[in-house]
């Protein structure tokens, strides 16, 4: 593991938990806008989330 | 009231006795802490690696001897014909064994074939075994899982089924339990992202799956310390399920969009398509990595935190490392029925996608 590597997969990493954060947010204000679309919000939000993650693990990993 | 005062004292006894009789224990052993350190680091590693025997526990007694608790498995080999033996003949990785005039032994969880009783295993510049690696069938402790998790589900959902037919279609006992769940499969999961019109055909693969990785997830949580999906085989396999059936069922539609996407000029739709190809692969390759990492990432995480507590070995670090690893314990709870539920949700995202038809002529 060299230095540039950590940094990198550090950098990625704030990314997507500013990306994760971003859906987090959005998502409650629109279940606050509209609570009856709670349910299907909350789908969306999981998939979008997961999604990201992926991208922040495979960061993890190429280090 | 006088009760209650008089426990207190009682307690601080208790408390007292622990802590001197805790005390005792590390004059006995001694070890310097950063040894400590990398015994922690080892067994989370272990940990995170399959296993020939099943092994529960093990611990160092008093005459500095290794102890381990468990039951071996079986060892299934094939080199120039099948070769099953117990891999209690390997004395948990520590000797050689011998099985029809060939020896065998356990290098870094693998099986590997050594010259003699005492053979070695050698390794070249990269600290790579180079020694012969027979064909291993073998039912390791990861394998003994998914037989039992499968067991589980077979009595789990054979009880649901006769609970509906003994009981005029009433659900009953396990039924009743696991109806609210499989409703959801069915409802949230499942029609939304397929479709009404298909949804049916892929019902029981996604159950499946929904189940086999929540049962699997919720056993590496046990004390057993078993855990499967942070096993990127297995991951591996249920992703190219995914993948198999959404390459299968796709329609004319789905490679219509993947070849030749309609609805861009033509020198887009060259440059799309190998792009959208490779997208195919990437979406079960992100479906595998994503409840690998998941899982890893929490164990570790987990097991780093109770290894903290062997490490401060001081009331207040100690404390709060077990009061860190406890919460983090309710949290993996929910992550492990979450990565079922998104590894069932994405693929059934896939199949939609596979499945989807175009009534309308399309400008995309």
């Amino acid at each position: 593991m060299e230095i540039p590597a950590i940094v990198g997969a550090g950098l990625v990493v704030i990314g997507a938990g500013i990306g994760i954060g971003r859906i987090g947010g959005s998502a409650m204000d629109a279940i606050a806008r509209q609570p009856e679309a709670t349910g299907k919000i909350q789908t969306a939000m999981l998939i979008a989330a997961a999604l990201i993650e992926g991208i922040g693990f495979a960061a993890l990993f190429a280090v | 009231m006088r009760r209650k005062i008089s426990l207190k004292p009682i307690t601080l006894l208790l408390l007292l006795i622990t802590f001197v009789s805790y005390g005792k224990e590390q004059e006995v052993h001694g070890e310097p802490k950063t040894d400590r350190k990398t015994e922690i680091k080892e067994y989370i590693q272990h940990h995170l690696k399959d296993s020939y025997d099943f092994g529960l526990y093990s611990y160092t007694s008093d005459e500095g001897e290794d102890k381990h608790v468990g039951f071996p498995l079986p060892v299934i080999l094939w080199d120039n014909g099948l070769k099953v033996f117990s891999s209690s003949k390997f004395h948990h990785g520590e000797s050689v064994a011998e099985v029809g005039g060939d020896f065998y032994k356990v290098h870094h969880s693998k099986i590997y074939k050594v010259d003699g009783a005492d053979g070695k295993i050698l390794e070249d510049d990269h600290h790579h075994a180079t020694n012969e690696k027979p064909f291993d069938f073998s039912i390791t402790k990861n394998v003994s899982l998914i037989f039992l998790v499968f067991g589980i589900m077979f009595f789990m959902f054979s009880r649901m089924a006769k609970s509906y037919k003994t009981n005029n279609g009433m659900p009953k006992g396990t039924g009743r339990l696991l109806e609210p769940i499989v409703l959801y499969v069915r409802d949230d999961i499942a029609r939304p992202n397929i479709g009404e019109k298909h949804y049916k055909k892929y019902m029981s693969y996604l159950l499946t799956v929904f189940f086999f990785v929540w049962i699997v997830n919720l056993f590496g949580l046990t004390p057993i310390g078993m855990n499967v999906t942070n096993n990127i085989a297995i991951t591996l396999c249920l992703a190219l399920m995914t993948y198999l059936i959404t390459t299968f069922s796709g329609n004319k539609n789905y490679w219509k969009h993947i070849f030749w996407m309609p609805g861009v000029p033509w020198p887009m739709k060259i440059i799309l398509a190998p792009i959208e190809l490779l997208g195919t692969i990437i979406k079960p390759f992100a479906l595998m990595i994503r409840l690998y990492a998941n899982i890893t990432a929490g164990h570790v995480v987990l097991m780093s935190i109770v290894g903290m507590i062997f490490l401060f070995q001081n009331w207040l670090g100690s404390g709060l490392s077990f009061l860190l690893a406890f919460v983090l314990a309710i949290l993996e709870l929910l992550v492990a029925a979450l990565q079922a539920y998104i590894f069932t949700v994405l693929s059934a995202l896939y199949f939609g996608m596979a499945v989807e038809e175009h009534d309308h002529e399309e400008g995309h």
